[in-house]
């Protein structure tokens, strides 16, 4: 670890700061924490019957269908987003020029705009244009269009990362060009950028809660409704954040974990200061921001 | 398209709105970024810890989900904002975990040679950081940032959410009262794509100039 970015031991007086910094820093903390705690007590908001309503069976069930609709619609949205993806990667690779070029517009427009913009567009302009899905397509749509862009520059970047002779020594055993891409240099190219892959799923996973603004049932709308129903808003509401987190961290860390392993496995190690490979680790941040 | 055309003026200003709520974000985001990327590189215990927390907190809850608590949550105890100045806010907390993230990588590829050199010359922890770390550490990491502010610019129109008229709210009212959602949409995609593309380009320009030679 950069245990601290002083490397060296401390002396007796840099120990004796770091200690003082420690206990006034764990001052103020704890003084927030009491000002934040005294607020929410102020406004009768630590009412144990305000928060005993969110073990009440039937609010647990209602948010927990609410976190089924979420999963169901990022898991959904992942299998179109690899699809998409996939086919955009392979035809930005491609040897055909109008179709490379297709393939990169569609990456590069997709890319450039909000997603939610996207989710409106298919949720309340298209069932005007005639097309007519339940409402829970018309998410899997925006999520699969857009994070299906993402994954195609991924998806390039693995297949770009894998030496040239992998591809070459498959055509020379004799296989053809699909059966190289399909047999050879697309399962290794996956397996390099599974880090980024599962990255990709905690994005898609936050996305989903764009559906609140189409009114989808997902768990953040679902807290709503409940709130506003037993007037406990801000109780439900912050249970629904835990719950985003409970399932977001375990991802995160795998995905960390992949990454690292995969750093130990294709040279560099992560904690290697001034190494090229903690830009990258910058590059996935950027990535998961969006 | 004359849809876009007789609308040209409502655009324009939801435009502006994004514009100022991004602008106004990053500055904030910045700034809580550096701070919260200090505390974790730093040598104080209770501040490593809280640094960490905020970025894993933050970074797994969707910044829908913090704009609802913000706004349609917080006033239970007291804390109201109008939507411009909540969008501010919940933007710069959200946006700053991912620039501390981003700080902290660039501080890890400064050479470990710059800090010995400085702590010889016996700079205290705040000058190693402030004086000769993070300037190294900010340039080498220009382009993330960049794709931070990139994705700022589309992050911001989460703020539709509450109600704020920015360029995306502006957009779904113009197509919902004249019923022609593909010109408008385009349009509005087409504005966004004409912020987030130069975007793109001056910072592959900048990121040259401040590029540390080695």
């Amino acid at each position: 670890m950069t245990a601290a970015l002083v490397g060296d031991e401390l002396g007796p007086r840099g120990r004796r700061r770091v200690l003082a910094g420690s206990v006034a820093a764990g001052v103020v903390i704890s003084g927030l924490v009491a000002i934040g705690l005294r607020r929410f007590a102020a406004r009768g908001q630590l009412d144990p019957e305000l928060w005993s309503i969110l073990a009440d069976p039937g609010v647990v069930r209602f948010l927990l269908g609410g976190l089924a609709n979420t999963l169901k619609a990022a898991g959904a949205g992942m299998v179109g987003a690899v699809a998409v993806g996939t086919v955009m990667a392979l035809g930005r690779l491609s040897r055909h020029r109008l179709v490379g070029w297709l393939a990169g517009g569609y990456v590069e427009f997709f890319r450039g705009f909000p997603l939610l913009l996207l989710i409106l567009f298919s949720a309340l302009g298209l069932p005007r244009l005639g097309v007519d899905l339940p409402l829970f397509w018309y998410l899997v749509l925006g999520l699969a269009v857009y994070n299906g862009a993402v994954l195609a520059e991924i998806f390039r970047a693995g297949i770009l990362s894998l030496d040239r002779g992998q591809r070459e020594a498959a055509l020379a055993v004799g296989l053809g060009p699909g059966q190289a891409m399909r047999l050879v240099v697309l399962p290794q190219a996956v397996r390099r950028m599974l880090p980024a892959i599962v990255g990709q799923l905690v994005v898609l996973l936050k996305d989903t809660s764009l559906g609140y603004a189409v009114l989808y049932e997902e768990l953040l709308r679902r807290a709503q409704i409940t709130g506003a129903f037993d007037g406990n808003l801000l109780q439900v509401l912050l249970a629904a954040a835990a719950a985003y987190i409970a399932v977001n961290l375990p991802l995160s860390r795998v995905a960390r974990r992949l990454e690292v392993r995969q750093r130990g496995r294709y040279g560099g190690s992560v904690e290697v200061r001034g190494a090229p490979e903690d830009l990258v680790a910058v590059q996935d941040e950027a990535a998961a921001a969006g | 398209m004359d849809v876009v055309l007789d609308n040209l003026d409502r655009i324009a200003g939801g435009l502006g709105v994004t514009v100022t709520l991004t602008l106004a974000s990053w500055v904030g985001a910045f700034a809580i970024g550096v701070v919260v990327a200090s505390f974790r590189v730093g040598p104080i215990p209770p501040l490593r810890v809280l640094g960490a927390s905020y970025v894993e907190v933050v970074r797994n809850c969707p910044l829908t989900v913090l704009f609802v608590v913000f706004f349609f949550g917080f006033p239970s105890i007291g804390i109201t904002q109008p939507p411009f100045t909540s969008a501010v806010i919940v933007l710069s907390v959200y946006t700053g975990a991912f620039v501390a993230e981003t700080v902290r990588a660039g501080v890890n590829t400064v050479a470990r040679g710059q800090v010995e050199a400085a702590r010889s010359l016996g700079l205290g922890f705040t000058q190693v950081l402030g004086l000769v770390v993070l300037p190294q550490a900010l340039r080498s990491v220009v382009g993330p940032l960049g794709s931070l502010f990139s994705a700022l610019i589309r992050n911001s129109s989460v703020a539709y959410t509450i109600g704020l008229v920015e360029l995306t709210l502006t957009a779904n009212q113009i197509a919902l009262e004249t019923a022609q959602f593909v010109p408008v949409f385009t349009g509005v995609a087409l504005a966004y794509l004409a912020l987030t593309l130069p975007t793109g380009l001056a910072l592959g320009v900048i990121e040259r100039r401040v590029a540390i030679r080695r």
